[in-house]
């Protein structure tokens, strides 16, 4: 099965899935409103059966990826537009594979959260969208499944820039019809901003392909030998920078992030956590792999400015979001304090930072996916994503807020929990090299349990609301939803190993590409002591610390008696 | 007396250690995780279905945890004093580069202390919290918290790595959140319960930047690692971990400055209070000092700083017990008092450090008792908690009385019980560091002897004695035997530990190889002790004249300034507030109105000029397609552009 295409058919099923959805009887097809129903539910189960044979195509894929192998695995290239050097290269490093894997793990659970939005379910004025085309919602969910599998697979620059922007298609219109509130106006905040940044790396991607025709090479958007393209440190600027704004945007870094907050407040729970979860990892994932490999001077050149804004965006984010007063865009803005850690770990330039940052994607997506799925819910039940509305939750509905509290924990990053392993990856290998900036975001770490805590003590406890007082806990399939994220976000806290194992041999050829070495410690501990358990004896190199504490101690006995006598 | 005997032997720290592997029973060193996590687990997931057996296993899991910690505990005792640092691995936590943190854990003299007070106190306050909770709805789910509690601490002191330490830190953080806001219909207990979190996770920022500076200066978090490569550092780095973990060491055990989550957490039900106070949490500071002796030993500065705050903290917390007229509240001023008076023999070094664990182990029995007690009252007494609306209560509550009353005398030191054994060494150890900063702090230690004195005088008289102040709506009688037997046993360990541990030296000769040991003391009378016997002694007669012998007023009379800034816990919410909390709710605001006003308006209107007019914005939203399509002609347009600027 070595030569199976897995990450071409992966990626085809959803696009066959949304093609099925499309071949269904439409709205306007005669029948009763029962009927309509019945044909709504055919379509939403052939969503989710397409999203479940793709995440188990992947996970037979992911068993068989060896963490020793070469750099990609899984490839396939074929010639697309041979007169420029276009192909359709896909194969996947550890770091796309677990994104994949993210992206593919959130799809049936995002397809369940949203089964009844399109009839108006997460709308908090009650109302179904403007256009109630279930066939059309859940198509553009599958196609945009496809895309996802398709940005993190290519190897291709200009396949991946094809990808980048198509995906801003379904999800324009998943916010600006399907949405709620001011959809429309975020819907195009949304795509103005990707469009400009995407326009910017257009111009990057066509140039890197004519310096890879200089000296009278056959030109290429091969990812694989663009990435041995020697470029002059000017060059390596700009394309830097045309690649890093779209990916900054995209992510969104501070202060590019105010498309965010709208977007995810006006897009359904689902879009929501396809949009922070899946879309925003597109960006951190294209610095991880294009900038830093193709560019490795200019992005040493840019990093100090992108660190500063990093630590801003943290705090920024954590801070703002303390301030918000609607459930949906205080999430949105933890999100921007997240993105901004998952930067800051990118580009210190550590195994530990980078290992860290790719972690915190996909426990992000988990951990606020459930978030916004869990708020979703009860959102649907209230009607209003006011904070000030809700109120004692806790006692009416226990297990709803029991995962919100799980969820909310994860994203102040409780140790046990996914997240905390990522984010003090991060911080622990930005520390080794710019401790100032390590302060800082470990400050956040504070920021984070207010804003969270104090959202859960507004809406869960205190005195029950007469407006919740009937609120039902969750059932059924709302349960099936959240509960994969839940789990996902506990297995991973307790053994984030498995994980791990598959991202760090990526990020170390990342490092290697990017010319950067891990600091090492100015007194590092014998190797007998750091051995771990597996040597059987050891013995502690007490002696001569011994001998330095009774020298310290009487260092200062003397200077208090000094002190003392004078 | 023995001053100048003692700054002549200079303290020793701990000698050279060994670690081997655990074997035999201690081989399955994580079932003392495994145990409470699995309770946790089926009281927590089992849901309602639980509800008519779930505080069995509730009460099953920590015994079953002692027992197995008495049985590690025994075999421990069964190897040379050289070879009891034990440990193993349950599996790789992180592997990053040189970042590699295994799960692992570590049975030495000093973690089974702790594992024997967390587990066997701890099982003692499950106990009594059947029958104080025997009307809760919820009582599962507060069996399920509190057994969720004994596991991270357990974590928090098995841990052989830093980063397993902070993460039954944080654990704990969250299991006492849980706790404390239990009764979350309540906004107080709610607003209580985020407080800890909080204050505990300023703390923790501390803690965990210690352990970034750790492993950026050694590359490793494990104990073995970082000790051994400690004494190459140099004195700045070193004050400098000693500092941070200082930091995290306020947090957790409720020091000056991050002290006043801990008179809020009374929120929680009283046996969590019992639980915080005496078995876990609080101790967890003193637990970090003594753990990283081999750091703190290396800088003189830090250890000063933690004396410092644990004698600025043993007065005030002393202070505010005079005040209260809440027994639990004045019991939490007492614990912050007594956490000082650990902190400050930490903060001695290896003349302290054995002290600090006795003194530690000793308020375990005794503090749990007070609670339990005060939980006992609280219980009769309709959730009254006002003392001036108790009185008399000894004739109708005999068992409680005497099970306070001994843990009473314990705490103010008294002998032969167990305080008197435990604090004399650390007043006296102050002294003996010598000059001006060990007269100062030797002089704190004296004073909050005399006030400890006067407070607990204070609970004990308007609790028990005096006058019935109670109305007759509340019919106190005597607790039911599921919670009077772990007062009983608390109270006899109140009275024996003490003795136990200081007399023979049995504690120091067990810790020594850990701490390192103490100069030698020449028999149990010091002067020291004999005058912090002499104040208390006059702290009770002034208590006596006060609340014993005059009718106490059921309403509080206005007092002196002192007692009314006593009463405002010396005003740390207020400096919170002004210090903190009002400019942080400026600061959010400012950056929301920035956020909306600023960084997107700008974008806003950089997008509507790009656009010509924002009637080209509505105009895209309605003709998408064309629009997009007219952005890709843009883009084909500067794409030709750039290709044919670069090939010129």
């Amino acid at each position: 099965m070595s030569n199976f295409p897995w990450l071409t058919v992966a990626g085809a099923i959803p696009l066959v899935g949304a093609v099925v959805i499309g071949m269904t009887p439409g709205r306007s097809a005669p029948g009763s409103p029962a009927d309509r129903r019945a044909r709504d539910l055919l379509v939403k189960q052939i969503a989710l059966v397409t999203s479940l044979v793709t995440l188990g195509i992947i996970i037979a894929m992911a068993v068989q990826y060896n963490t020793g192998g070469p750099r990609f695995q899984f490839t396939q290239t074929y010639q697309w537009i041979p007169q420029f050097g276009v192909h359709y290269a896909v194969g996947v490093d550890g770091i796309a594979l677990v994104l994949i894997l993210m992206s593919v793990v959130l799809m049936p659970v995002v397809v369940l959260a949203s089964w009844n939005d399109v009839e108006g379910g997460s709308n908090p004025a009650g109302e179904p969208p403007a256009r109630r085309s279930v066939k059309s919602y859940f198509a553009m969910m599958l196609v945009l499944e496809t895309m996802m599998i398709g940005v993190f697979a290519a190897t291709d620059v200009f396949l991946f820039y094809v990808f980048f922007e198509a995906m801003l298609i379904p999800m324009y219109f998943m916010i600006g019809s399907f949405g709620v509130g001011q959809r429309q106006y975020a819907a195009v905040k949304f795509l103005l901003y990707s469009l400009l940044g995407g326009l910017l790396m257009l111009v990057a991607v066509i140039a890197l392909y004519v310096y890879s025709t200089h000296g009278g090479h056959q030109g290429t958007f091969l990812f694989t030998q663009l990435s041995h393209l020697s470029l002059s440190p000017t060059v390596q600027k700009w394309l830097f920078l045309g690649f890093f704004i779209a990916f900054a945007i995209k992510a969104p870094l501070w202060p590019f992030h105010t498309w965010l907050p709208d977007a995810a407040t006006a897009a359904q729970p689902g879009a929501a956590v396809l949009l922070v979860g899946v879309l925003d990892k597109v960006g951190t994932f294209g610095m991880l792999r294009y900038c830093l490999d193709l560019f490795p001077s200019g992005a040493h050149f840019f990093t100090p400015l992108i660190i500063v804004l990093s630590v801003i965006g943290v705090l920024y984010g954590a801070v703002v979001a303390i301030g918000q007063r609607d459930i949906k865009r205080l999430i949105a803005y933890t999100s921007v304090s997240h993105m901004g850690l998952i930067t800051l770990g990118i580009f210190v330039m550590t195994s530990q930072g980078q290992t860290g940052a790719t972690l915190y994607m996909v426990n992000h997506a988990f951990a606020t996916g459930a978030l916004f799925i869990i708020a979703g819910f009860m959102i649907s039940r209230r009607r209003s994503t006011l904070i000030s509305d809700y109120g004692g939750v806790q006692s009416v509905a226990p297990i709803l807020a029991g995962t919100f509290l799980i969820a909310g924990l994860a994203s102040l990053a409780l140790p046990g929990l996914s997240t905390f392993v990522s984010e003090f990856l991060v911080l622990v290998g930005t520390f080794t090299r710019y401790e100032a900036a390590a302060i800082l975001a470990t400050a956040g770490i504070i920021l984070a349990a207010i804003y969270i805590l104090w959202m859960y003590q507004r809406t869960m406890t205190g005195p029950i609301k007469p407006e919740v007082a009937k609120m039902p806990d969750l059932k059924g399939r709302e349960l099936w939803a959240v509960a994969p994220l839940i789990a996902l976000i506990i297995v991973l806290g307790v053994y984030p190993k498995p994980i791990i194992d598959i991202i760090n041999p990526a990020v170390t050829k990342t490092l290697v590409e990017a010319h950067s070495t891990n600091p090492v410690p100015p007194h590092p501990a014998p190797a007998a002591a750091t051995a771990g358990t597996t040597s059987d004896v050891r013995h502690r190199a007490r002696a001569s610390h011994v001998a330095q504490a009774q020298a310290a101690s009487k260092r200062v006995s003397v200077t208090l008696r000094q002190r003392s006598s004078a | 007396m023995t001053g100048s005997v003692h700054s002549a032997l200079m303290p020793q720290a701990a000698a050279a250690l060994t670690t081997y592997h655990a074997t035999g029973i201690q081989d399955a060193a994580g079932l003392l995780l495994a145990f409470p996590l699995a309770g946790a687990a089926i009281l927590l997931l089992g849901g309602k279905r639980t509800n008519s057996w779930g505080h069995y296993v509730g009460v099953a899991m920590p015994l079953l945890a002692f027992a197995y910690g008495v049985a590690a505990y025994v075999q421990m005792l069964g190897y040379p004093a050289a070879h009891r640092s034990r440990e193993l691995t349950l599996y790789q936590f992180i592997d990053v580069g040189r970042f590699q943190v295994p799960l692992g854990l570590q049975l030495d003299q000093l973690s089974i202390c702790f594992v024997l007070l967390i587990t066997g106190v701890g099982s003692l306050i499950h106990i009594f919290a059947v029958g104080y909770m025997s009307h809760d709805p919820e009582r599962r789910r507060f069996f399920g918290y509190m057994n969720l509690f004994l596991a991270a601490m357990l974590l928090l002191v098995l841990g052989n790595n830093y980063l397993a330490l902070y993460a039954g830190w944080e654990g704990v953080g969250l299991a006492s959140y849980l706790l404390i806001g239990f009764w979350q219909y309540k906004d107080s207990a709610a607003v209580a319960a985020k407080k800890a979190f909080i204050a505990n996770r300023v703390g923790d920022v501390g803690l965990s930047l210690g352990i970034m500076l750790m492993f950026a200066q050694f590359g490793t978090v494990t104990f073995q690692g970082v000790f051994a490569a400690v004494p190459s550092a140099s004195h700045g780095v070193v004050t400098a971990i000693g500092l941070l973990l200082l930091l995290g060491a306020c947090g957790k055990s409720a020091q000056v400055p991050l002290q006043s989550w801990l008179l809020d957490a009374m929120e929680g039900p009283t046996p969590v209070s019992a639980l915080i106070h005496a078995a876990t949490m609080v101790t967890a500071g003193v637990y970090l000092i003594v753990r990283s002796a081999p750091i703190f030993d290396l800088t003189p500065d830090a250890r000063l700083a933690v004396a410092i705050v644990g004698a600025v903290t043993l007065l005030f917390g002393a202070i505010i017990g005079c005040a209260k007229d809440d027994i639990k509240k004045a019991l939490a001023g007492s614990t912050m008092s007594q956490i000082g008076y650990m902190m400050l023999a930490a903060g001695l070094g290896p003349a302290g450090y054995v002290f600090a664990i006795a003194h530690l182990l000793a308020h375990g029995f005794f503090k749990a008792g007070l609670f339990l007690g005060a939980g006992s009252i609280k219980h009769e007494m309709n959730e009254e908690v006002d003392m001036r609306r108790f009185g008399g209560l000894a004739k109708v509550m005999p068992i409680t009385w005497v099970t306070f009353g001994l843990a009473y005398l314990a705490i103010i030191g008294i002998p032969p019980l167990s305080g008197f054994f435990t604090k004399d060494p650390i007043i006296d150890a102050a002294f003996a560091k010598g000059g001006t900063s060990g007269a100062l702090l030797g002089t704190a230690a004296l004073i909050g002897a005399g006030i400890t004195g006067f407070y607990m005088t204070r609970v004990m008289l308007m609790t028990f004695h005096g006058e019935r102040r109670w109305d007759d709506t509340v019919h106190p009688h005597e607790a039911p035997p599921v919670m009077t037997w772990p007062m009983i046993v608390l109270a006899i360990g109140s009275v024996f530990a003490g003795g136990l541990l200081i007399v023979d030296n049995r504690l120091l000769n067990f810790l020594g190889p850990v701490t390192g040991v103490p100069p030698t003391r020449h028999g149990l009378w010091t002067w020291s002790g004999i005058v912090a016997l002499a104040l208390v002694v006059v702290a009770f007669g002034i208590a006596y004249a006060l609340y014993g012998r005059r009718e106490i007023p059921v309403t509080a009379p206005a007092g002196s300034p002192v007692t009314v800034a006593a009463r405002k816990d010396l005003y740390g919410d207020a400096i919170n507030e002004g210090l903190l909390m009002r400019p942080g709710q400026w600061l959010t605001r400012l950056s929301v109105f920035f956020d909306n006003r600023g960084v997107d308006g700008l974008v806003n209107s950089l997008a509507a000029a790009t656009g010509g007019s924002s009637g080209r914005l509505r105009k895209l939203q309605s003709g998408f397609v064309r629009s997009y399509a007219l952005s890709m002609l843009v883009g084909g347009v500067l794409l030709v552009g750039a290709l044919l600027l670069v090939r010129l």
